[in-house]
């Protein structure tokens, strides 16, 4: 249910009282659109091209769950987020999903009341020394100028690192990464620390990239992917099972291309429950038989999303390592359709 | 002895003479205004060595800038080394900057928006202006935001009727019980309206006679248009709760005087930006659950609270500078506290206040930028979200130059403009 | 022959708190405080029934465990195994310190600018009206960051001072260097100093308890360190200045009885450096130079970029309307003013310093707080250049890493807001005692 209330002489247009029963699923169909929480921006995660389209890895699984749940992967409102704001956002019902590079954290999970629903990228936390510093260990860094940015779980691990190891060191808090890539380019920290996948972003983007190394050492794990609030599981499974569904895709071989012509029916079975030829999955989670047909339509499965917006043939030119398929030594692993 | 007396008084004017070449023209000008002494002097070859030191480091490279490229490593093969601008970012992102994601085909409505605001300012500032235009007056605030937001055209006709109700309900009880009774009954039966009328009328029209335009999304907003439609919004709304603010400081009430200004000192007490974290991430509590604001309405909610303050500071110097006669006379006349209000204090007062509250506008247009580190899209956002963009990451002067160059064209003028009202409005004898 | 009589005496009915001015305004304040009262009712309802919803609790509770984050700048002993709540005291010391700063700075730069814009000169007084339009017409926001830019892009890197031939070079006898990373200047210290003591014991925090169990006193103990070398030399130093004005009230009182002024310069001079140069002495005061050593320079004090830079933008910014406050305050001065000090003899510069400019100081104060405290409120946009002030850490990280949105924002309001309202109220008290006595 849908009324609109005016305040005073301002029309105020998206004033929206929604009851509270309804459930998420709900509510995104009669809304038409599903609202997701993405960064303000990150390179080749998320990021609005020249004609205002948003456009990353990210990006590519809140449409995927669009297509599956609304039928267009353009119903999606993308609501940019700071590493502040996100999980308020998500708490209060402004956004139906996150899909914003969030580490899966214990507090995280328990005490903020969300849940993950998978993990979309591996990551670690590791650091860029220009090559001149003739560093080639992160033990090395003992007394350093490290840019951090803020809002993340990043400036914990750095604190817990250097105390571990005994080191001390000098943290330069940033708030943007296009900051920090100045700060270091300048010179104004001796090293750059944030996710392995951001520091590639970060190095490609260089003007002479081959000037700079990233050190060996990982010092975290950080799981990153999307979530949804505590409470409603119905949501939380398909927000899951779309994931599943991008990464079972890839495994089994049905990418954009040729999805259509699995979809007439093939000897696989799992092919057939997940594009709905047999058994009834999708109605399972509320949706229709063609639910995942159309979010593997939107950019292909796992690894075409995956090489479209990050891999090798791209500006960031990421290697799949760990986010390889379980079946090509990864950690990329679907449960099944069954 | 002879008669001859020499005349030793001249009888006429000697012709005068030029004065010295170096006191006349534009050499005298340069000497008496540039060099008069030596402390001066210095002063002036310093600051022409401070001008010239910027003009060789800025204008070779703003002029010998790119301007036709699709990213920052594509100009940087085009100038090979030289260092310039690259200022194709901005020919590319133009649009963005100014409106974010906002339609390009609508485009229009903003800017006949703006317009309409513009003329709808007229009557209120000229009283020479046809009287005719306070009509749009009247309608711009009901048509204004119908046009960035869109919709059904019945939301802002049921708006309006909330008024059209208000008033007529006042008519009527105040004929039939009592002034009083009107007073109280009037704006409850409009508030009614509005909370749970209103809505119903608007979808019963529109479902019969179906009139509108696209709707837009607020979160479409972006770039300099969002800027100014907060600035804008801000500024208008908080315009009646600035007066009731300001008369609320002044009254003898002391439980109304209090709390006026606990809110104005409250509210001017903490920075904008925290005012910006309560709607970021504490207003959701603070509301029924399922009520669902969208970011933009909440952040416009603070900025209206915020400017309120401010606005009523403005006002509250109108008033103190209005001569304590003024007070006495409206008594005199006899006329009550809201007569004496309405017809002699507030024209006067607000008519002072005029340059104060275009500066207060300035100053919260310019806050406006103070969005961004919440995630909204107002210009820093989209330098943000372009620096975001593999081909144009890495890339700062350009942009940040830009939007400092729009919002001091913007606010430069305004200052100008409110100078030159300060001057028109001026009726004090001089 | 008319009688008076006493209108006669109502008693009261209901209609009286309407009708009857005597009433009205207490009916009045009665509705507005029960809507008040409402009003926060229902919001502290909404919110209470919100975040039992949510399972969330408010208390203050997360603001003793350790925060877990470092902070560069920090004014007392701080380590990431210290509690949130200390997070928040250096933040606002580095909020206090940053705002310290620009205050003087950007009066001195203001009051200059303000001069300069009424100069005689027409290059100057240009000059200077650019400067202020330009300033006060772009947000401030983008000065910040504009500032960290130009420091970060323009300022020599650390490594550029290695080397035989190094690129750049720190200025006066090898004592200052301005890099990327902020700006190291020598650091006084004491050779042999009386240490410090802390006040206020807090025993949480490590190293404490073998303190109070007799045994050394860790550095981490205590809330905050007080050098006594610091307190030496200020008490000294005001001891002196103390001196120094009764040895001008006695030349004041010379100058009445006898017309003639002692020469008071040099023996105040005296009174005033020589103790503190003495006490200098007595404590071992030497410079410590920064030394390019490793990745960074080591010794000294370290003033970051980050702080630099906001501290810069932010007086530049305000310095400008400051400068336009100055330039009103001194407008404002009847002409007549300074034509009777000029008819009195005095020369220009004395006119300036006895006659205009105390009289356009009562013009200039009361806009002058209140950029003052534009200024402080600004500060808080440190976090778009990393400076850690109190918006960085109690307001940033710790929101983040806690979750607690609602107290964490609640607390920043609370110490904004004290911070404001403690400066508005010693400068107006200031303002009181020094406003013209009008009768």
């Amino acid at each position: 249910m849908k009324k609109s209330v005016f305040l005073g002489a301002l029309t105020i247009a998206g004033l929206a009282a929604t009851a509270s029963v309804a459930s998420t699923l709900d509510d995104v169909k009669a809304r038409g659109k599903l609202n997701c929480g993405v960064s303000t921006g990150l390179v080749g995660f998320a990021a609005p091209d020249a004609n205002g389209r948003w456009n990353g890895f990210d990006v590519a699984v809140c449409r995927a769950v669009a297509a599956a749940v609304l039928g267009d992967s353009d119903a999606v409102n993308f609501v940019p987020t700071t590493g502040k704001t996100r999980f308020t956002a998500l708490a209060s019902g402004e956004v139906d999903m996150l899909a914003r590079n969030t580490t899966w954290t214990f507090t995280r999970d328990v005490d903020l009341k969300f849940e993950f629903v998978g993990v979309n990228y591996y990551d670690g936390q590791g650091f860029m020394v220009p090559k001149s510093l003739g560093v080639s260990s992160a033990k090395e860094l003992d007394g350093a100028t490290v840019c951090i940015q803020t809002g993340t779980t990043t400036e914990l691990n750095l604190a817990d690192y250097f105390r571990s190891n005994n080191m001390s060191y000098e943290p330069v808090p940033i708030e943007t990464n296009a900051e920090a890539q100045q700060q270091f380019l300048a010179g104004a920290c001796d090293t750059l620390t944030t996710d392995a996948s951001g520091l590639a972003a970060t190095r490609a983007a260089f003007e002479n990239p081959d000037d700079f190394v990233v050190l060996p050492e990982i010092i975290s794990k950080e799981p990153l992917g999307p979530l949804v609030r505590h409470g409603d599981n119905q949501w939380g499974d398909i927000v899951r099972w779309v994931l599943n569904g991008l990464i079972s895709a890839e495994e089994l071989g049905i990418t954009s291309a040729n999805v259509d012509e699995l979809a007439k029916g093939t000897n696989n079975p799992e092919i057939n429950r997940m594009l709905g030829t047999e058994g009834n999955l999708g109605e399972m989670l509320g949706l229709d038989k063609e639910w995942l047909i159309r979010a593997i339509k939107v950019a292909g499965n796992y690894g075409e999303i995956f090489e479209a917006n990050i891999g090798e043939k791209t500006p960031l030119g990421l290697s799949r390592g760990l986010n390889a398929q379980w079946t090509e030594g990864g950690l990329i692993y679907s449960p099944p359709f069954r | 002895m002879s008669d001859k007396v020499t005349a030793y008084v001249r009888t006429e004017m000697l012709e005068e003479k030029a004065p010295p070449s170096l006191n006349t023209g534009p050499l005298g000008w340069i000497r008496e205004n540039l060099f008069p002494n030596w402390f001066s002097s210095i002063l002036t070859l310093v600051s022409l060595w401070i001008i010239y030191k910027m003009l060789v480091a800025f204008i070779p490279w703003a002029f010998g800038g790119v301007w036709n490229a699709s990213s920052l490593n594509e100009c940087r093969e085009i100038l090979q080394g030289v260092d310039a601008a690259c200022w194709a970012v901005i020919h590319e992102r133009f649009w963005q900057l100014m409106y974010g994601f906002y339609p390009d085909h609508l485009y229009w409505r903003p800017n006949l928006a703006l317009i309409l605001l513009i003329v709808a300012l007229v009557p209120v500032l000229f009283e020479g202006a046809p009287r005719k235009l306070l009509w749009i007056s009247v309608a711009t605030p009901f048509v204004g935001p119908w046009l960035l937001w869109g919709g059904t055209i019945w939301t802002p006709v049921a708006a309006a009727l909330g008024f059209v109700v208000g008033i007529a309900v006042y008519r009527l009880t105040a004929s039939a019980l009592s002034n009083l009774a009107g007073l109280v009954l009037g704006p409850l039966a409009a508030v009614i309206w509005w909370i749970l009328l209103a809505g119903r009328f608007s979808d019963l029209v529109s479902s019969i006679l179906p009139l509108g335009i696209e709707p837009v999304e607020s979160r479409m907003f972006g770039g300099f248009m969002l800027a100014i439609t907060l600035g804008i919004t801000g500024i208008a709304a908080s315009f009646p709760l600035g007066i009731i603010l300001a008369l609320g400081r002044q009254s003898n009430l002391i439980i109304v005087k209090t709390l006026s200004v606990g809110f104005i000192e409250f509210i001017r007490g903490v920075p904008l930006i925290t005012l910006l974290f309560v709607a970021q991430v504490m207003l959701a509590y603070f509301l029924p659950k399922g009520t669902d604001f969208d970011i933009i309405l909440r952040v416009m909610i603070m900025i209206t609270l915020f400017a309120a303050a401010y606005m009523a500071e403005v006002i509250r110097g109108g008033l103190a500078a209005l001569p304590k006669g003024q007070y006495e006379a409206a008594d005199a006349l006899g006329l009550n506290y809201w007569q004496a209000q309405r017809l002699i204090i507030m024209p006067q007062a607000l008519k002072i206040a005029i340059p104060g509250i275009v500066s207060t506008f300035i100053g919260l247009f310019k806050d406006t930028t103070l969005v961004s580190i919440i995630g909204l899209a107002d210009p820093i956002g989209w330098v943000k979200f372009i620096q975001a963009d593999a081909a144009w990451n890495g890339i700062v002067w350009e942009l940040y130059g830009f939007v400092a160059l729009v919002f001091f064209i913007i606010c430069f003028s305004m200052s100008r403009y409110s100078m030159y009202l300060e001057r028109k409005l001026e009726t004090g004898h001089k | 022959m008319t009688t008076m009589t006493d209108p006669p005496r109502e008693s009261f009915r209901l209609s009286m708190l309407l009708y009857d001015s005597r009433y009205r305004s207490m009916t009045i304040q009665i509705i507005v405080l029960m809507g008040f009262m409402l009003g926060a009712a229902w919001l502290i309802n909404n919110a209470v029934q919100n975040l039992a919803e949510a399972g969330k609790t408010f208390s203050f509770r997360f603001m003793s465990e350790p925060s877990g984050y470092d902070i560069n700048q920090r004014l007392i002993d701080y380590s990431s195994r210290s509690t949130h709540a200390r997070a928040a005291v250096v933040g606002i010391l580095n909020t206090l310190l940053v705002a310290l700063m620009g205050c003087i700075a950007a009066t001195v730069l203001g009051v200059i600018l303000g001069i300069l814009r009424l100069s005689k000169n027409w290059m100057v007084s240009r000059l200077a009206a650019v400067y202020v339009e330009a300033m006060r017409n772009v947000p401030v926001l983008l000065w910040i960051v504009l500032t960290m830019a130009i420091m970060v892009e323009f300022m020599p890197a650390p490594r550029e001072f290695r080397g035989e031939e190094p690129e750049a070079r720190m200025y006066l006898f090898d004592s200052v260097a301005i890099t990327n990373r902020g700006v190291y200047i020598p650091e006084p210290k004491f050779a042999n100093g009386l240490g410090d003591i802390p006040v206020a014991i807090s025993l949480r925090s490590e190293g404490c308890e073998s303190y109070l169990e007799g045994g050394e006193l860790a550095d981490s103990c205590g809330l905050f360190q007080i050098s006594l070398d610091l307190w030496l030399i200020i008490a000294v130093l005001l001891a002196g200045i103390f001196t120094a004005k009764l040895n001008v009230k006695r030349a004041n009182r010379i100058q009445a009885a006898t017309g003639e002024r002692p020469n008071t310069l040099w023996v105040n001079l005296a009174v005033i450096i020589l103790p503190t140069l003495a006490v200098l002495w007595y404590l071992g005061f030497y410079l410590d130079k920064p030394e390019l050593k490793g990745f960074n320079f080591r010794g000294g004090i370290h003033m970051r970029n980050s702080l630099i830079a906001l501290w810069l933008a932010l007086s530049l910014y305000t310095a400008a309307f400051i400068a336009e406050i100055v330039r009103a305050g001194i407008l404002a001065i009847p002409k007549g003013q300074s034509e009777a000090a000029a008819a009195l003899g005095l020369r220009q510069g004395k006119i300036m310093r006895l006659v205009i400019l105390p009289q356009a100081w009562r013009v200039i104060f009361p806009p002058l707080i209140s950029q003052f405290l534009n200024l402080t409120k600004n500060s808080s946009l440190a976090i778009a250049v990393g400076y850690m002030d109190v918006t960085g850490t109690l307001g940033g990280i710790t929101l983040n890493q806690t979750g607690r949105e609602m107290e964490t924002v609640l607390l920043l309001m609370l110490v904004y807001l004290v911070i404001s309202l403690s400066i508005s109220s010693v400068m107006n008290a200031y303002n009181r005692r020094n406003a013209l006595k009008e009768r």
